[in-house]
């Protein structure tokens, strides 16, 4: 599957035209240091049919895009002849807020499809960045603070167009909330990162948009772990219906820690909440200080620049030993990760500083491994979601993943080929 | 396959379960022929009950080592066959795995086993000031594992979401005999979502094993709203007003006047007399957003054309309100000799289209239809009432239900909505489904289930050859065949 053979001109005639918008990849093209030979921008789910089945008449190596915010987590792919991207299907087709559902083009921007919800005070509950699209936040099963409440892409999808690497084009599920008739194949499509298939259209289940929002925020200082860990309990396990309950930790194991709680209602309902949600932080926590504020504090939802970024998950009671595991494995390796994430959901981010080596990386990440274990039955997992190919290369990913038997054994069926997103497995090609 | 592999199996399941585990005797066998759906029987070859996961792994590899089909049933509550056995195969009976393991209020997390009932687990679940969200109407027999192989909802799914929602890990036997599990417990995702698509697949994928659910907070308060409406088509209007208002209530009910008609023979639920439609609408959460939101939702009602507005406020009021809407599937056998339980979906904003369209069928066949559902997402329960004494009637009670599907999938919607598809609905499946979305929903059977065992014949109207893959077929990459890499 090298460059040179599509490029071949009656390679490069079939596809042009089953997808008129056919060009050559170039530089600005490139996944991860990888220039595609060609970039194929369907405007249908016709399109993409037609252009995967004529990519799989010439065993062509394929890799969808959205936006391309998510095509540098994980290795890079061994080969992509095409790119497939998705800009020229970005509409919102169906919205009927009645229903509060709505029915996307896989290209289309959370941005935008935010901005046409909102004239109907609607919103999809995903917290991600505003030009990435529906497609990619599906395939890479983006979710942000609000996961503690409202789940992750897969739990607000309810129909899913795709195209399979065969270029047969697939529905699933359909524009109603409670449906379960057939198999989901959107949960399967959810966070696969182009493995299985192109994502045409999305169909997800929507929600009002709040009147009003607070923040509660508790200080600790890096003496006051204990705290910290017994205020992400307090507030994960109340009545308050939290929409978020974070924890941010920037810059290692000396610096203060904070958690972040998110409500959101009716005004005068969330006014009382967040007053005794703070209470509750500051009962649970040993009196840190306790702020309340309409606006997100700094850092709210986001990572810092970092080379590498690890993700821990976990059961929320075992947050302290969670961080101790964190304090202990980056002391070993020399590092300082910055710490954050939906603790209150299961889950931390540890971003490694740019300039850690790949060596303190891997001691970093294979430490952690040792001290939160296995239990006999799975309560987590350490995963390694972005880092320099050399540390991808010296410690597995994804770690032992639950199912991962099943899993090669789906990606068999949908791709016999293994043309979808080659290389994405970790370990090499 | 014939009764004599089957036969054979006997000695070995007898080893792995205990002799007075597995049954043989013809007349024990009979009393599993059905689940819920009683229209739909078949005696199984065998019927065995193992204690552990270990002991369904050893069975089910027995089963898949001589060829033998095997089904596995919870508490045989499902209404569309998904547990009917198979005559010439193992019924794997799970009700001796009830046990709830672990409870772990700081994570809300439980870990039990599949034969638990559903309102056991809130049970265990409240010392702690924690349940467990999804409630089908059944909660008080039906199994967990049951739950997760229909994904079941309940009267509460509106606002907590379905099975799916609340299920973090599965240990599971797979189609071949072994113990693995899907997912890490936490219920964030690595790898593909085979946890999503193992839960709603009906028992054809693998039999579970042990679940672990998330558990939610109790609420601070509850208020359950009963409005009393002339037609369905006013109470459709409040449910439409109540959801434009912004609000996701916990629940949404509606009944038609013939369904507060038996209802009210069976359980005296004291409903508004003469009502053409009643609206039960519950809200809950935290006590300060609740009582906002009652105060909207009550004037809303009332805007709406409601003749009678009731609030229960404590939980005697509110089990009575609920008792009616829950006994009302039984109930309706009071008023006729027999009825077919319907389970469709429409777009909400088709509901008053979709039951204007059911009654002229109703009208038109001169069979009676009593309407149960839950208004606020779109999910019809149409009971359609007959007498199995006449053959005219039966047939054309079972024409009107399909027809009430058709109407459904015309408006958009679905042919279950948390019933599932069975044996009783896979005809159906190509109405709503093209043949390349059955195919490809298949490609996950081939990968779990490539000999077709694992309750083989339901969900899909024709299986598909696991060997006919479409296109190339190449080996895997042999990095990823040699085990040294995963798919991701």
């Amino acid at each position: 599957m090298d460059t040179e053979r599509a490029l071949v001109p009656h390679i490069r005639d079939a596809l042009s035209a089953a997808c008129p918008a056919t060009r050559d990849g170039g530089a600005s093209d490139a996944v991860a240091g990888v220039v595609p030979a060609l970039v194929g921008s369907p405007a249908s789910t016709a399109e993409a049919s037609a252009l995967l089945a004529a990519a799989a008449a010439h065993d062509l190596s394929i890799v969808p895009r959205g936006a391309g915010l998510g095509l540098g987590w994980g290795l890079p792919p061994a080969s992509c002849d095409l790119v497939v991207e998705m800009s020229l299907m970005a509409e919102v087709i169906e919205h009927e807020a009645g229903d509060l559902v709505a029915r996307v083009q896989a290209g289309t921007t959370i941005g935008h499809l935010a901005t046409v919800l909102a004239q109907a005070g609607q919103q999809l509950a995903l917290d991600a960045p505003a030009h990435a699209t529906v497609g990619g936040v599906v395939a890479t099963g983006t979710a942000g603070p609000r996961r503690f409440r409202y789940g992750a892409p897969r739990d607000l999808l309810i129909g899913l167009t795709a195209v399979r690497a065969d270029g047969v084009v697939a529905h699933s599920g359909g524009k109603v909330v409670k449906n379960v008739a057939g198999y989901d194949i959107g949960k399967l499509f959810s966070g696969s990162q182009g493995t299985l298939g192109v994502i045409t259209e999305a169909t997800f289940r929507l929600h009002p948009l709040p009147a009003a929002v607070s923040y509660v925020t508790a200080e600790f200082g890096a003496a006051e772990r204990a705290g910290a860990t017994a205020a992400v309990a307090a507030a994960a396990t109340s009545a308050l219906v939290p929409s978020a309950v974070e924890l941010d930790w920037p810059g290692g194991s000396s610096r203060p820690l904070r958690v972040g709680v998110l409500i959101e209602g009716t005004a005068a309902g969330v006014a009382d909440r967040a007053r005794r949600m703070s209470e509750l932080l500051a009962a649970a926590g040993g009196a840190p200080l306790v702020a309340v504020s309409p606006t997100a504090p700094p850092r709210w939802g986001q990572l810092p620049s970092s080379s590498a970024v690890i993700r821990t998950t976990f059961w929320v009671g075992k947050l302290p030993g969670v961080l101790d595991a964190l304090v202990a494995a980056a002391a070993d390796a020399g590092v300082r990760p910055a710490v954050s994430g939906p603790a209150g959901a299961g889950a931390l981010y540890a971003c490694l500083d740019p300039r850690t080596s790949d060596d303190a990386a891997g001691r970093f990440v294979r430490g952690l491994r040792e001290r939160l274990g296995v239990s006999p039955a799975p309560r987590g997992s350490v995963v390694v979601l972005t880092a320099p190919p050399a540390v991808l290369a010296a410690v597995d990913a994804y770690g032992a993943v639950p199912g991962a038997a099943l899993m090669r054994a789906v990606k068999d069926q949908f791709d016999p080929g293994y043309r979808m997103f080659p290389g994405r497995l970790a370990g090499g090609s | 396959m014939t009764t004599t592999t089957v036969e054979g199996l006997v000695p070995r399941m007898r080893q792995v379960c205990g002799a007075a585990n597995v049954i043989t005797d013809p007349l024990e066998l009979r009393t599993y022929e059905c689940d819920g759906l009683t229209s739909h029987r078949s005696v199984p070859a065998l019927v065995v009950l193992p204690a552990t996961a270990d002991e369904v792994a050893a069975v089910v590899a027995s089963c898949a080592g001589a060829g033998v089909p095997f089904v596995a049933r919870g508490s045989g509550t499902g209404l569309s066959g998904g547990a009917l056995p198979h005559q010439d195969g193992v019924l794997v009976v799970m009700s001796r795995m009830r046990k709830i393991l672990e409870i772990d209020p700081v994570s809300r997390r439980a870990v039990v086993e599949p034969g638990a009932t559903n309102l056991s687990v809130s049970k265990a679940a409240a010392p702690f000031g924690l349940f467990y969200a999804p409630d089908p109407s059944s909660q008080v027999i039906c199994s967990v594992g049951g739950n997760v192989a229909e994904n079941s909802g309940g009267a509460h799914c509106l606002k907590n979401g379905f099975t799916v929602h609340h299920v973090t890990g599965l240990e599971i036997v797979t189609p071949a005999g072994e113990l693995t599990w899907l997912g890490d417990g936490t219920g964030v995702t690595t790898g593909y979502d085979l946890l999503g698509a193992f839960t709603g697949s009906e028992g054809t994928l693998g039999i579970v094993t042990k679940i672990v659910v998330k558990l939610m907070p109790l609420p601070e308060t509850v208020h359950t709203l009963l409005a009393a409406y002339a037609t369905t088509s006013d109470g459709g209007r409040a449910v439409s007003d109540i959801i434009g208002a912004g609000i996701v209530p916990a629940a949404i009910e509606m009944m038609d006047a013939l369904s507060i008609e038996a209802a009210e023979a069976a359980v005296h639920c004291n409903y508004p007399q003469g009502a053409g439609a009643v609206l039960i609408v519950e809200l809950d959460g935290p006590t300060s957003e609740v009582e906002t939101e009652l105060a909207t939702v009550r004037a809303l009602c009332e805007a709406a054309g409601a003749t009678e507005v009731r609030a229960a406020d404590d939980p005697a009021e509110r089990a009575l309100i609920w008792a009616g809407r829950r006994s009302a599937f039984a109930a309706v056998g009071r008023i006729s000799p027999a009825y077919i339980v319907q389970d469709g979906v429409v777009p909400r904003t088709s509901l008053g289209d979709v039951l204007a369209r059911i009654a002229a069928l109703s009208e038109q066949a001169g069979v009676r239809v009593a309407n149960v559902f839950h208004a606020g997402d779109g999910n019809l329960h149409p009971l359609v009432l007959y007498d199995d004494a006449s053959p005219e009637q039966t047939v054309a009670a079972e024409e009107l239900s399909g027809a009430i599907l058709d109407t459904c999938l015309e408006h958009g919607g679905s042919i279950t909505g948390e019933h599932g598809v069975g044996v009783d609905k896979s005809r159906y499946m190509p109405k709503m489904f093209s043949a390349d979305d059955l195919d490809t929903m298949q490609l996950v059977r081939c990968a779990f289930d490539p000999a077709s065992l694992c309750n083989p014949g339901k969900v899909f109207p024709t299986p598909r050859l696991c060997g006919e893959v479409p296109g190339h077929r190449r080996a895997p990459h042999p990095a990823v065949a040699a085990g040294l890499a995963e798919i991701f």
